[in-house]
């Protein structure tokens, strides 16, 4: 009908199927996200690192080129094991986590101060399809940044080495790919649920770092003070770092961890006490979401 | 008619504070006032509606599918237009709307011609491009009504639609909102304390008080009724016996000060056998009023407590 008729219709049209309803929420967001330029541009910057890493391997491997630099010994300088992906997964997850604070905060602040929730809920959508969409945004690109160029360069190197080598370092791959979705996880949850309750977009942004750096601090005073290690428990990034060393190197642990991630001399936590920790976190995160996603805030 | 809403012991509680308690009532009209003072539970009722609240005990119906059991399904067939500003600033109206049509199932071709007809049929057609946080008040309300529209509900609710709006821009809501009523494939329920947006637009009301449903009745019943009561302004000598006739004729009727008339027509009696009456009796009927019950008196009654007061 052309629009300039004016008048009211019914709609008989067919529907979307209802699972896919949170993707619509994802589309839009990316939309936003696509105008920003300063954004594409530090995307962008993000994939140098896994870039230089794939040129050393590349390097790594090729014996003529290392010739011709007259760099006979310089294969020996960087080995390529689960060390060399841990400190990529490190270096990507750090970015990851700079890109969080810049576009978690924008996601649900702006439905709240707009009171566009009552809106989104008075359809057939549900809180959790909402906040679905909303954690799909950060979680495919976050994905973008850590794991999947994790896992294209442990292509590239088994490609290099032999089949046999991928096959021998299948753990590594795991722990880029499970380690990778459960940092992102948590930030990603950390970034929602900042994002619900502080309705000043730099001010969320803000504390998101202050959860990471300002109770690191305050974990590591608490270690000092107490002469404990317990302190590390609010060290989100030694809580992280722990789990990687276990999930690449399993019960023989040769590193100190991904850079960033490292575990300071003498704070080592049992593993399932950082585990416990961060599925806490995530609880946390998620029952901030519940209190604050709802279609009508009731002042009691 | 089939109720569109069925209030079945519904109570709702707020933190062990009840805000609506046990409702019990049928909603059969084409279109429901929700009428109440701030605070009788107006919005809370459609918010319960809408699955926001969890009823605490009952429950209700919203077009035969149980809120608890069929929360989803009823969402699919409301459109919600709000009290308070909602939208998100930085969107262009047209994409706002096309974004809560596609959160309503609409495939994104078809959401955005209907957001730009909705856009029309509200008359924003020439600021659909703009960012929503740029309208004025008068603009968001009809924003708001283009995003309830969009998908094409079965029912509509509408929870205080003038809200702030000037005269002109009030008449401009009314009328669309009777246009709407009188296409007759929607239904609507209109929550306001304006009894005068209420008697304009709904053909039944329901009354709230302090969560309780005061008064529940149909404005067309009682418009029909009123048609009955008189009030007539007379002169002329022969005016006691025209009140002789006028009783014979079956009607009921009090005299007052200087030749007025109070009287109710008996079925069947018609208005032109007055005239005749006045004129066999030489008397002139000067003026001629339907005793209207308005809604105020309605309402007025409903609001009463049991000591006298509002």
């Amino acid at each position: 009908m052309a629009v300039y008729k004016k008048t009211y219709r019914p709609y008989a049209g067919r529907l979307t199927a209802s699972w896919s309803r949170f993707l619509v929420i994802r589309r839009y967001a990316f939309e936003d996200l696509r105008r920003s330029r300063f954004l594409t541009i530090f995307y962008l910057a993000s994939f140098l690192y896994p870039l230089i890493a794939a040129l050393i391997i590349w390097v790594e491997h090729n014996v003529s080129a290392l010739q011709l630099l007259n760099l006979n010994g310089a294969s020996n300088l960087v080995r390529i094991d689960a060390g060399f992906f841990m400190t990529v997964l490190g270096w990507q997850s750090m970015m990851a986590l700079f890109l969080a604070a810049f576009i978690g905060p924008g996601q649900i602040s702006p439905d709240l101060t707009n009171n566009a929730l009552s809106l989104y809920l008075a359809r057939p959508f549900s809180r959790s399809e909402y906040v679905l969409g909303k954690l799909s945004v950060l979680l495919t690109l976050l994905s973008l940044m850590t794991w999947v160029p994790g896992l294209l360069l442990f292509g590239l190197q088994g490609y290099l080495e032999g089949w046999s080598w991928m096959t021998d370092h299948a753990r590594i791959a795991a722990g880029l790919f499970f380690g990778a979705w459960i940092w992102i996880l948590v930030l990603a949850l950390l970034a929602l649920a900042l994002s619900a309750w502080v309705k000043w977009r730099p001010a969320a942004g803000a504390l998101l770092f202050g959860v990471f750096f300002v109770a690191s601090g305050f974990g590591a005073a608490i270690n000092n003070v107490q002469q404990t290690e317990w302190g590390s428990l609010l060290n989100i990034s030694t809580l992280m770092g722990t789990i990687w060393v276990q999930l690449f190197e399993g019960n023989d642990p040769t590193s100190n961890g991904a850079v960033f991630f490292r575990v300071s001399a003498g704070e080592h936590l049992p593993v399932w006490c950082c585990w416990a920790a961060l599925l806490a976190l995530c609880a946390i995160c998620l029952s901030m979401l519940s209190r604050k996603i709802r279609g009508a805030e009731v002042v009691r | 008619m089939d109720p569109v809403i069925e209030l079945d012991g519904l109570e709702v509680r707020f933190g062990g504070r009840p805000i609506l308690k046990k409702l019990m009532a049928s909603l059969t009209g084409q279109s429901i006032g929700l009428l109440g003072p701030n605070g009788a539970g107006k919005s809370t009722l459609l918010n319960t509606l809408l699955g926001f609240h969890q009823p605490y005990s009952g429950t209700a119906r919203v077009l035969g599918r149980d809120i608890r059991t069929h929360a989803r399904e009823v969402r699919s067939w409301i459109g919600y237009m709000p009290e308070n500003d909602a939208f998100i600033g930085s969107m262009s109206g047209v994409r706002f709307v096309r974004l809560m049509a596609e959160l309503a199932g609409l495939p994104k071709e078809q959401a955005l011609e209907r957001a730009h007809e909705a856009f029309f049929y509200v008359g924003l057609g020439e600021v659909r491009y703009r960012a929503l946080g740029t309208y004025s008040l008068g603009m968001k309300q009809s924003a708001k009504l283009a995003q309830a529209i969009a998908h094409g509900p079965k029912l509509l609710f509408l929870d205080e639609p003038t809200n702030g709006l000037d005269p002109p821009a009030r008449a401009r809501m009314i009328q669309l909102i009777q246009e709407i009523r009188d296409r007759g494939d929607l239904r609507l329920i209109l929550s306001s304390h304006l009894l005068r947006d209420v008697e304009e637009c709904c053909d039944q009301v329901l009354i709230l008080k302090d969560g309780n449903i005061a008064a529940h009745c149909d404005l067309e019943e009682e418009r029909r009724s009123n048609r009955r009561f008189l009030e007539l302004e007379t002169r002329g000598a022969a005016n006691g016996c025209f009140l002789e006739a006028l009783e014979k004729l079956g009607c009921e009727t009090a005299q007052g000060a200087q030749g007025r008339i109070k009287l109710v027509l008996p079925e069947g009696l018609e208005i032109r056998r007055l005239y005749e009456l006045a004129a066999e009796q030489e008397v002139q009927i000067r003026r001629l009023n339907h005793k209207r019950d308005s809604l105020e008196d309605i309402f007025l009654k409903a609001m009463e407590a049991a000591d006298g007061r509002l």
